[in-house]
């Protein structure tokens, strides 16, 4: 699925990724853990497209197709979804407006024909329940008012509805009660599938309580300096990064 | 980013202007320049009665005294008020009858502009559609109005001001001016003289005009200025819901838009004027060309819990200097100014509204939304004022300005003034920047950059996008996609 090679990325000409290698494959969940200021919202920004991250050398591909050339929409379109840490909000535009716009721009651009007004709200109630959302919050603003909760909620919906292969999960435990984080959690799960793979970015092994990752990395300086399986998790918890850091 | 690069070029290659066509027709024209003689040339060529004339004479009097305004925050070269034409019509038979004796082209003209003239058009709209009532204005001559028997049934009249100054003139004599008093302002004394046409409405008592009125103004000669007029007068308990369209040319030289429209509200009458304006707002990279619209619309909510609305979409003009206002007179009147005001390219736009409250519980409304690109300078201009008699006035003022890119300008120029102790006036305004973080989230989720532009601007107008009558909500989205392509990138 998604592959990784030698990435090196910067900004403002300051080298964030320094020769990043990862790859995680189709029905797999893979956890990235680091200290603070390691390059991990950079590398879910990087491997989105956006704005302002130059990457410099190495590749990232998604099936063996070329992400880095693709614009954010286009690489949308192929099946990459980002949770976004800080959920943007959108005044004036209804969720499910917002919704329906973005799930049709990505159906126009893979030619297929655009979902029927009936078929899209069937969906979203069907998902909104799932999620424990109130219907008609999807009426309102998207975001605008939401508490960090139901903001983080509602990425997990999108995500839910745009229905995407290769997921990044950038912190979102972060800002979640317990309730919350068990339904947000339950909605990631509902998505793990053979034909699947997510990336889950936390600075906490609390998360990965819940989403079970099949490998987890430790993402310090901007390079991984070690792989394992799930018990890496709670040996980082223990000990912390401070060896790492030094590794590094 | 190339493909966005390239997307931009592309549509910025579409973008032109897409009302710039000339129709070539016979046109019959005044003399070049403006003196006594030229007012008394459109006064005859109108036919009208001695006491026009006499009004038009004294304006143009007062006129030659006055100075152009200079306070609006808005720069042009001095116009040369003697080299441009103030009458221009298509030649024509004597006052078509019927839509048949109307010159094809116009027709044509006006199927251009997707305007619903003719009537089978509107009736062969959706089941249940509402219908229009339309008067198309071309350069100085209202060419046609539709639906006359229909709203005369109800005891509505609906004309060309030219009409209505020759069969209605105790309405017109009592009313022309007694809103927007013939010396207020350097444009509004200017067009009181030369005023080519415009239209009439008339409402009678308790009377709910039964479908949308609306005027199409074009301006299509070179060199010619428009100076329509309208008169809008609704009379005790009556409704209408009113709105205008305009486009003109793409021309290298700047063309005098200076309109006025003045609406008269009676007791418990209700006024809904809506403005859709897309006059040709010159070349984007040059500057070059475009409309000044210097335009003075001017409500007078004369009778008690009387109420006016106005709405505008204003997308095009090189310079627009407008602020519809509302002069609230009776006692628990109320007015309402929504406002969207794009500029992009070159453009400048002042314009805002005043709230004059006079009378006791009288209230208003201000939402106003201005959006800047390119190096564009938006201003918004208000005044809300309460007099020592407007007790219990209330006032709510919301202006939000929006700017997409680096280069472009939104300024606020709220004046509040209250004179007696007893009024609560509000004010909320904001300016945001058109975020980077939100055009990647909104990207992120699959839309394309341009998408993601018009979805995040119309959730930023919409609370005045459906202030507008429905069907007309639509055509200005899309006026206002138009009108943002090729913004960003």
């Amino acid at each position: 699925m998604l592959s990784v090679k030698d990435l090196r990325a910067e900004i403002d000409g300051k080298e964030i990724l320094k020769g990043l290698s990862l790859d995680v494959p189709a029905g797999e969940v893979h956890a990235i853990m680091g200290p603070n200021g390691a390059g991990k919202s950079t590398l879910s920004y990087v491997l989105t497209g956006r704005q302002g991250y130059d990457v410099t050398a190495g590749s990232a591909t998604l099936d063996g197709e070329d992400l880095l050339v693709l614009e954010p929409n286009e690489r949308a379109a192929k099946g990459v979804f980002l949770s976004f840490q800080y959920p943007l909000e959108i005044p004036g535009v209804p969720a499910l407006t917002f919704i329906r716009t973005a799930l049709n721009a990505q159906r126009k651009a893979r030619g297929e024909p655009e979902i029927t007004a009936p078929e899209f709200l069937k969906l979203a109630r069907a998902k909104a329940a799932e999620l424990k959302i109130d219907f008609d919050m999807l009426k309102r603003a998207l975001n605008v008012g939401f508490s960090g909760g139901e903001k983080k909620r509602m990425e997990i919906l999108q995500m839910a509805m745009l229905s995407p292969r290769f997921l990044i999960l950038d912190e979102t435990d972060s800002g979640l009660d317990i309730d919350a984080l068990r339904i947000v959690a339950d909605g990631v799960n509902a998505l793990r599938g053979p034909d699947r793979a997510m990336l889950v970015i936390t600075h906490y092994q609390r998360l990965l309580d819940y989403i079970r990752p099949d490998r987890v990395h430790v993402l310090s300086a901007g390079r991984i300096v070690a792989s394992g399986g799930p018990e890496l998790a709670l040996e980082l918890e223990r000990d912390g990064y401070d060896k790492y850091a030094r590794a590094a | 980013m190339a493909a966005v690069k390239q997307t931009v070029d592309h549509v910025r290659s579409l973008e032109k202007y897409k009302h710039g066509f000339v129709t070539d027709i016979d046109q019959e024209f005044a003399p070049k320049g403006l003196n006594a003689d030229i007012v008394r040339f459109i006064s005859a060529k109108k036919d009208e009665p001695e006491w026009m004339l006499a009004w038009r004479l004294d304006a143009f009097e007062r006129w030659l005294a006055m100075d152009e305004p200079d306070w609006a925050k808005i720069s042009f070269p001095r116009i040369d008020y003697q080299d441009a034409y103030y009458y221009a019509a298509p030649k024509a038979k004597a006052g078509p009858k019927s839509l048949d004796e109307v010159d094809p082209d116009l027709l044509e003209t006006y199927k251009k502009l997707g305007i619903p003239l003719r009537e089978q058009e509107v009736l062969a709209g959706v089941e249940g559609a509402p219908k229009y009532a339309v008067d198309a204005v071309f350069d100085s001559v209202s060419v046609v109005t539709t639906f006359k028997k229909e709203l005369a049934q109800a005891g509505v009249i609906f004309c060309s001001m030219s009409e209505a100054i020759r069969e209605h003139p105790e309405l017109v004599r009592k009313h022309l001016g007694s809103v927007v008093p013939v010396s207020d302002n350097y444009f509004a004394c200017l067009n009181s003289a030369v005023f080519s046409d415009g239209s009439f409405v008339y409402v009678p008592p308790g009377v709910r005009c039964p479908m949308e009125l609306s005027t199409y103004f074009r301006i299509n000669a070179e060199n010619s200025g428009q100076f329509e007029r309208t008169l809008i007068i609704a009379d005790q308990g009556a409704y209408v819901s009113y709105l205008e369209g305009c486009t003109a040319p793409m021309r290298d030289e700047n063309q005098l838009h200076a309109a006025v429209v003045e609406l008269v509200a009676l007791d418990d009458a209700e006024i809904k004027y809506s403005t859709v304006q897309n006059w040709y707002p010159g070349d984007p990279e040059t500057g070059k060309g475009g409309i000044y619209n210097f335009v003075t619309k001017r409500a007078d909510c004369r009778g008690d819990r009387s109420k006016v609305s106005w709405t505008q979409v204003e997308t095009g003009s090189a310079i627009t200097w407008k602020y519809p206002s509302c002069v609230l007179r009776g006692e628990g009147s109320s007015g309402e100014f929504y406002s969207i005001a794009i500029t992009n390219g070159r453009q400048q736009a002042d314009t805002g509204t005043k709230m004059i409250h006079l009378g006791p519980n009288t209230r208003s409304r201000i939402i106003s939304k201005g959006i800047s690109a390119g190096k564009s300078t938006n201003t918004y201009r208000g005044l809300v004022s309460a007099h020592p008699k407007a007790r219990g006035a209330r006032n709510f003022t919301q202006c939000d300005s929006l700017l997409i890119g680096k280069t472009c300008a939104a300024h606020t120029v709220p004046y509040i003034e209250a004179r007696n102790g007893q009024s609560v006036f509000e004010h909320e305004a904001t300016t945001t920047r058109l975020s980077e973080d939100q055009l990647f989230y909104a990207m992120q989720r699959g839309l394309s950059e341009e998408e993601a532009v018009q979805l995040l601007v119309n959730g930023f107008v919409k609370d005045v996008l459906q202030e507008l009558p429905m069907e007309f909500a639509v055509e200005a989205q899309k006026l206002v996609a138009i009108s943002l392509e090729g913004s960003v990138g």
